[in-house]
């Protein structure tokens, strides 16, 4: 708890500052940039330590007297990660599964958020209630009866079968979320194309798919990195070593005997990396696509 | 403009999603002369035709287990049921009637909702403050803040959980190592975990880092949208900082930290990973919250009916708060 407790101390009472009062503004500009500066560190530690420990030699890691800045550097750890049985299967299966339940997400919640966005119809805006609730179903709570399903349907230890249940889970949020955008971009565009010759599939494909990119994106990019760091249900329904996504193999560095903090750091760093690359790329579509999903619609 | 040719096969099952690529650019092949009759018969089925995938995978990954998870709860499914699918006894509320007597579960529940409660409000005032401060910050102090609120993010679940474990560790961990060294406390070889209550800090600390990133970038983008104009002439008029706040940045985000708060309070009463994983894959009794407890009944013991009655009653439970939500939504107009 050191980690959050500082900035709560530090961070209540600064909030009182008057913000507005002109005289003040220097002097409290200084007070928000500490905050700032807490917040980051907090915030940062963590990520610092996985990256500082990826790096550090094994016997600091076991040692009594952790240091916040290690004595050498070396790819060490690295080196066992990688050589953990299984790193490459790892790999294919998260590649195999993400991509394809991404890619089979944003089809169906495109074609349904365009279809929400641009058409009345009976029964609109119960599908929308629908999307909306079911959102709020526990995730873990249908283990049970998926996993029996699955079972009987012979998906259980099948890629599929995990694909099935990240696709399905993407698509409220990603409807939800394309929605908005669709809304805002303007129909008369697409009915302009229309009256210009374009059939209605012309008009989508030529213009409001590339208006709709960065939403797409943005989409996508949520859809990925849940399906990238889900475990639990990959856990559950995936049972061959071989066929492990990263974060259930990541599991094989805790064992009965403990836990090889320098290789499961090492390895953390390398699947964290690609997700906290990906993010900083999308993060501004990101926080305006949800917004505008949520406030506006 | 002929709608018959809708850009995926319809009655896609959720089974085979692999076929899921993109339908071809190529658009449709056949806008021959038909056009108009076309259209008349199938335009007001086109809507249909486009959600109807979706309603097909929803309906089999959400509502089919919601019905079956009530069906199995008045059942007795045990191993024998479960791999040779025999029919399973029906047993009324016996099921409930045994998890209401049990002092255990409610045990769990006031624990969870404790716990729920205590993680939303620090997620959501930690949120609320930083962004808030972040709007006046200095440019580079809010990228670096931004830069690190999204690696946080973008954290996997079980790396962050390993993380912290490892903070707290009582011999290698950094926590007990700064406490002692910099703040002169005696922690050496400090147990965190032989008291649910500093586990439970040390949890805690888990989904409030894992959820503020979220809560903060969504935040700011919807302080974004609060006229700066208004918020100068109010303190011109005299108003307090806390005055503008309340009058004239408050109703602009209300809505937006009416959905965050909501279902923040959704997934920290679902908490199951972190608890689970920080507590090597076997949480003790006294770490139980309702999503291991329910683990750990329908898994470890077996009894799946048992798990099914607890999910229905966290789901239940939960319903208040879905109401609210949905209720909320309409209200501002959102299901337009």
């Amino acid at each position: 708890m050191s980690v959050t407790a500082p900035s709560r101390g530090t961070v209540r009472p600064s909030g009182k500052s008057p913000a507005y009062r002109p005289d003040r503004k220097t002097r409290s500009r200084h007070v928000h940039n500490l905050v700032g500066v807490v917040a980051f560190v907090v915030m940062a530690f963590p990520v610092y330590w996985l990256v500082i420990s990826a790096l550090r030699p094994n016997n600091e890691i076991r040692s009594y007297d952790q240091t916040l800045w290690p004595s050498s550097f070396t790819l060490d750890n690295f080196q066992r990660a990688v050589d953990m049985p299984n790193f490459g299967s790892a790999i294919q299966s998260s590649l195999i599964i993400c991509g394809t339940s991404v890619l089979g997400g944003m089809l169906l919640s495109t074609i349904a958020a365009f279809a929400i966005a641009r058409f009345q119809f009976i029964g609109r805006k119960a599908f929308m209630m629908i999307l909306l609730a079911v959102q709020l179903l526990p995730p873990t709570a249908m283990l049970i009866p998926i996993y029996i399903q699955l079972n009987e349907l012979g998906g259980l230890n099948q890629y599929w079968g995990v694909i099935v249940l990240y696709l399905v889970s993407s698509l409220p949020f990603a409807t939800w979320m394309i929605r908005g955008f669709v809304v805002n971009i303007p129909k008369e565009l697409e009915e302009s194309a229309m009256v210009d010759g374009c059939s209605r599939m012309g008009a989508f494909w030529r213009v409001i798919l590339p208006l709709l990119a960065p939403g797409l994106a943005a989409a996508s990019i949520f859809s990925l990195i849940n399906a990238w760091n889900e475990y639990l249900l990959a856990y559950i329904v995936l049972q061959d070593n071989d066929k492990y996504t990263l974060n259930v193999w990541l599991m094989n560095f805790t064992t009965s005997r403990g836990t090889d903090y320098g290789a499961l750091m090492a390895a953390s760093t390398l699947i964290a990396i690609p997700v906290v690359v990906f993010f900083m790329f999308v993060q501004k579509n990101m926080a305006s696509g949800l917004t505008s999903g949520a406030v506006k619609g | 403009m002929k709608a018959a040719d809708p850009p995926v096969p319809v009655p896609r099952k959720p089974g085979q999603p692999e076929s899921g690529t993109p339908a071809s650019p190529s658009g449709p092949p056949d806008s021959g002369p038909a056009k108009g009759t076309r259209k008349r018969r199938v335009g007001p089925l086109l809507p249909y035709l486009l959600i109807a995938p979706t309603i097909v995978a929803l309906a089999a990954v959400f509502v089919w287990p919601l019905i079956k998870t009530v069906i199995m709860s008045f059942q007795d499914v045990g191993r024998r049921e479960l791999w040779t699918g025999e029919a399973a006894p029906w047993v009324g509320f016996d099921q409930f009637t045994d998890i209401f007597g049990d002092g255990e579960f409610w045990d769990v529940v006031w624990r969870t909702v404790l716990f729920m409660t205590v993680c939303v409000v620090a997620t959501m005032g930690l949120g609320l403050f930083l962004a808030l401060s972040m709007q006046r910050m200095a440019k580079g102090v809010r990228l670096a803040l931004t830069g690190a609120l999204v690696a946080a993010w973008a954290m996997p679940l079980l790396v962050a959980t390993s993380i912290f474990r490892w903070f707290a560790d009582s011999d290698y961990g950094v926590l007990n190592m700064v406490l002692t060294k910099y703040l002169g406390l005696d922690f050496r070889g400090h147990n965190w975990w032989l008291d649910p209550k500093q586990g439970f800090l040390i949890i805690g600390a888990v989904v409030v880092w894992g959820a503020v990133p979220f809560v903060v970038i969504t935040l700011y983008a919807a302080l974004t949208q609060v006229p700066r104009e208004l918020e100068e002439a109010a303190s011109l008029d005299g108003a307090s900082a806390t005055g503008v706040f309340r009058f004239v940045t408050w109703p602009v985000i209300k809505p937006v930290f009416q959905m965050i708060a909501t279902l923040s309070v959704i997934w920290d009463f679902n908490v199951f990973g972190q608890v689970f994983l920080i507590r090597g894959n076997k949480p003790e009794p006294e770490y139980n919250l309702l999503g291991t407890y329910y683990y750990e009944k329908a898994f470890e013991s077996n009894s799946f009916s048992q798990g099914a009655a607890i999910s229905l009653i966290t789901v239940l439970l939960l319903s208040g708060v879905a109401v609210y939500y949905l209720r909320q939504l309409l209200k501002i107009g959102e299901v337009e």
